[in-house]
């Protein structure tokens, strides 16, 4: 007795198994074409309709939309008050960069280099969950914080530093009744709320750095701030590009935490929430949303150019 | 009689790569046959086309006379054992093996029935309740074959089955392998990179170069009389003499191959020149002797006496030991 | 001699900056059991259990909470399907426009989420599509793939490649294979992925509110609340809620993908 060499086909699961093996190209376009029309459909065509909707102006006196191409609604951006938004949106975006690389480094360098079993475990998800978790609870647990009559307060009246908050709200710029009330509050929760977003992607770099290239700098002579200048920070700059992209992209585009802590100076995500909502200028809204697009390819170029992407 | 797998002026290429390259082959039933050469020369890809892993862009290829252009894999009564071993990681040994016979819907005491047959075939009875994560490599390696002979394929093939196994352990399985063949009567489609092993396991062989066959006959053909500069080269450790030092050695003025172990130190003799190094090999030692730039390589037993580096000495060997060869 | 233990600088810093990320959602709960309804005020004059009972008999949170969980479900099934496909592509040999789909499909959570939001709503506006439950899903679903789409290939990029032509070698069909090797393998990788999603899309807030027109998800509902704020300590007790629908499948997502290179959760 002996088998054929070949079985023929059971049904319509083997024919179809066997149209797919012969036109490998139809199983996949039949494994793309639905998340592609989605994000091409919904997605690129709404950032398409962004791009539509900032070219059309809106009429002074009636406040409707007229639906002709124009460039009048972006020339509006360069009003005086219209700019300071956005350089002030950039300046807060590059400092809480700055600061969240700076608290960022110690939290990813030991986990990377000294963590080990389940401490490394404890990091990793000491990081991950307030990376996840609510984002409206967390800057809602620093209005607590900061609040006039709140945990701040009462700290810093317990141990007589009082003065060092009033200092800081003395500060040209951080002005406020509080921190709650002070730029800086809004700059101190920005740190807070994207500080996992460096941290993770600084520690996958650090990872990367072998531990013997360490000891071989180390056998070579370096101190211990030689070995650090030399060697891990420039290892670790691709992950700190990598982090500065979340960073620098979600101050960028945050209104919600200007609305809530600060002195509700304006920011170009909450004009354009304001300018959609309450204002019904939905072309400026849409031009404002344009610039931080703008900003961040330039961004995204220039990390592309340091190798940042390695790191995601 | 049909062949088992005939290739019949067969091609892939990817792109430009031409992986193969107009390969022409034929299997006979029963045989242990061997795809040589080193990686990237088209021996693995050769395999995966008679699994149906690879389709030809070129030629056609008949499997017992069937051809099988338009048989995918799974209708294809040929099984493969994986270098990795591809195991299911979430299934338990006799699931793994099983698991052949569960997809044509073949009840669960007997497919466990016949697993259990086969476990006891490669020596693994009482490890059907392991998870493959549990199992040494070797372990992995008879799961691996259990599982692609539950389905009694007409053909087997194995890629590089024997790579990942340590020494002592490659040599048992290639000696379980060979007798396991022997006993089952099956055909054995078999590549690998390593010379030793298909000379030692297989009764044919293909060489590969660079997606074509080097040279195509048994162990002996291959290693006595290789085609090509390359089978000489790749196969054994062969003096490969250009035509020059082949006419100065006595012979036509061609390219030619001379084994070490078909030469013999002397006094005086073809070729007489400075012992340049010593490598001992347990079996013998293989000393290299070097005049005016060209050196060549003999093969002392063990238990002849070896001469010190720097020492002037002679090689001489039977006339008809020296290969004439095309190129390549 | 060099010894290998960080330094205490390192130790400290390190430790600061952990407990700096989780002690104020401590305040969050605190403040859930204060006494004082109008202010901040720190520490709490007294402590009661009164605001669960109070939020429970607030009418105005139950339809915000029903209408999260309703677009957190739809959007993370859509999410799963989308994503697990995405990345059942991904997985097979390069194609044409591989690189192109890769960063669409990452766009939506590369760029500031006002932006996906502002463009939204521009195309509702330029289509006048009236604003629904089926806008604001039509958001979370797109942000949502991604994070499906990267449990999945991270999963399958550690599967051995090998078992899924093993199991065609051995006389499967591509839908047996689907069945018995590639779901099983899959599984957790997609419920953690599902999770992840469904607790960024149950807290999710600055694509809602351009998605949502006059509706209200219960983070919407925290929103207006905390801009101008009633019961304060009943917005804790939501609060807890919201947090505990994104913490508990984060820990769940984290205990189903541990131990791999893929471990949930980069790349929010």
């Amino acid at each position: 007795m002996t088998a054929p060499a070949t079985l023929p086909a059971r049904g319509l699961a083997d024919r179809l198994t066997s149209l797919f093996w012969r036109r490998p190209t139809l199983f996949l376009s039949l494994l793309v074409t639905p998340p592609l029309l989605w994000l091409g459909v919904v997605y690129l065509g709404s950032l398409a309709a962004l791009l539509l909707q900032s070219f059309f102006s809106i009429d002074e006196f009636s406040g409707v939309v007229k639906e002709e191409f124009t460039l009048k609604t972006y020339a509006e951006l360069f009003r005086a008050q219209n700019l300071d938004v956005i350089i002030r949106t950039v300046v807060m975006a590059a400092a809480v960069t700055l600061a969240c690389a700076f608290l960022a480094f110690p939290i990813a360098y030991f986990a990377a280099r000294y963590a080990k079993g389940p401490w490394k475990a404890a990091f990793y998800l000491g990081v991950m969950l307030p990376l996840w978790s609510s984002y409206l609870v967390k800057v809602y647990a620093w209005k607590l914080i900061l609040a006039k009559e709140g945990v701040l307060t009462w700290a810093a009246e317990g141990t007589g530093t009082t003065f060092l908050i009033d200092g800081l709200l003395a500060v040209p710029g951080f002005e406020g009744s509080s921190l709650s009330t002070s730029p800086f509050g809004t700059f101190l929760v920005f740190v807070y709320i994207w500080l996992p977003y460096m941290i993770l992607p600084m520690q996958a770099a650090l990872e990367r750095v072998p531990t013997s290239m360490l000891e071989a700098s180390a056998d070579l002579g370096a101190t211990r701030g030689q070995t650090f200048w030399t060697v891990i920070l420039p290892l670790a700059l691709p992950g700190v590009i990598a982090g500065s992209i979340f960073t620098f992209s979600l101050t960028l585009g945050d209104y919600i935490i200007p609305q809530i802590i600060g002195d509700s100076s304006r920011f170009i995500g909450l004009t354009v929430y304001q300018l959609q909502g309450t204002a019904g200028n939905t072309p400026l809204a849409a031009a404002f949303a344009v610039v931080p697009i703008l900003i961040m390819l330039v961004y995204l170029t220039l990390a592309k150019r340091a190798g940042a992407f390695d790191a995601l | 009689m049909t062949a088992a797998v005939e290739f019949h002026d067969v091609s892939r290429h990817f792109g430009k790569v031409r992986a193969v390259d107009g390969v022409s082959l034929s299997i006979a039933e029963g045989s242990f046959f061997a795809m040589l050469g080193p990686s990237g020369s088209g021996k693995t890809t050769c395999l995966r086309l008679i699994s149906g892993f690879e389709q030809p862009s070129a030629g056609s290829i008949r499997i017992f006379g069937d051809d099988v252009s338009n048989t995918p894999p799974h209708l294809r009564n040929v099984n493969t054992v994986f270098q990795d071993y591809a195991l299911f990681p979430h299934l338990n040994v006799r699931d793994n093996v099983a698991y052949g016979l569960m997809v044509k819907g073949i009840p669960r005491a007997k497919r466990y029935a016949k697993a259990d047959e086969m476990l006891a075939l490669v020596k693994l009875d009482g490890y059907g309740d392991r998870k493959p994560a549990q199992l040494s490599g070797g372990q992995r390696q008879r799961v691996a074959l259990a599982r692609a002979l539950v389905n009694e394929p007409r053909v087997l093939l194995l890629d590089e089955p024997l790579g990942a196994l340590d020494l002592k352990l490659r040599e048992a399985m290639q000696d379980e392998l060979k007798a396991l063949q022997h006993k089952l009567g099956l055909t054995f489609v078999f590549v690998t990179h390593d010379q030793h092993e298909a000379l030692s396991m297989a009764d044919h062989l293909a060489v590969f170069n660079e997606g074509r066959i080097a040279q195509i006959g048994t162990p002996q053909d291959i290693y006595d009389r290789p085609a090509t500069r390359f089978v000489a080269d790749f196969v054994g450790s062969s003096n490969i003499l250009p035509p020059a030092l082949t006419r100065a050695l006595g012979g036509p003025e061609a390219w030619a191959s001379l084994r070490p172990e078909a030469t013999r130190l002397a006094a005086t003799g073809p070729f007489y020149g400075q012992v340049k190094t010593l490598r001992y090999l347990g079996s013998g030692t293989r000393v290299v002797l070097e005049a005016n730039g060209t050196e060549i390589a003999a093969l002392v037993p063990a238990g002849q006496p070896v001469p010190a580096e720097g020492d002037m000495t002679a090689i001489e060997f039977d006339p008809t030991a020296l290969h004439l060869m095309g190129g390549a | 001699m060099r010894s290998d233990r960080p330094s205490l600088l390192l130790r400290v810093t390190a430790t600061g900056g952990l407990l700096f990320l989780h002690l104020p959602i401590l305040f969050i709960f605190l403040y859930a059991f204060t006494t004082e309804e109008r202010t901040y005020q720190f520490p709490p004059p007294g402590l009661t259990t009164k605001w669960f009972a109070v939020a429970w008999a607030r009418q105005d949170i139950w339809p915000p909470l029903y209408l999260s969980l309703q677009v957190a479900a739809i959007a993370t099934l859509m999410a799963m399907i989308l994503g697990t496909l995405a990345a059942a592509a991904m997985n097979r040999a390069r194609f044409f426009g591989r690189d192109q789909l890769s960063l669409l499909i990452i766009l939506p959570i590369a760029l500031p989420g006002v932006i996906t939001g502002m463009s939204l709503r521009s195309a509702f506006g330029i289509m006048d599509i009236p604003f629904s439950t089926w806008t604001i899903v039509l958001g979370h679903a797109t942000f949502c793939i991604v994070i499906v789409y990267n449990n999945a290939v991270a999963r399958m990029r550690r599967l051995s490649g090998g078992i899924m032509e093993a199991s065609a070698d051995l006389g499967a069909n591509a839908f047996q294979t689907f069945r018995y090797i590639l779901l099983p393998n899959l599984g957790s990788a997609l419920l953690a992925g599902g999770m992840l999603a469904f607790a960024l899309s149950f807290d999710e807030v600055i694509v809602t509110t351009f998605t949502a027109g006059q509706q209200s998800t219960l983070p919407i509902w925290m929103l207006n609340e905390l801009v101008r704020p009633r019961q304060r300590p009943v917005t804790n007790v939501v609060a807890i809620l919201v947090f505990a629908a994104t913490f508990v499948p984060i820990l769940a997502a984290y205990y189903l993908t541990r131990g791999g290179s893929e471990t949930a959760g980069m790349g929010k």
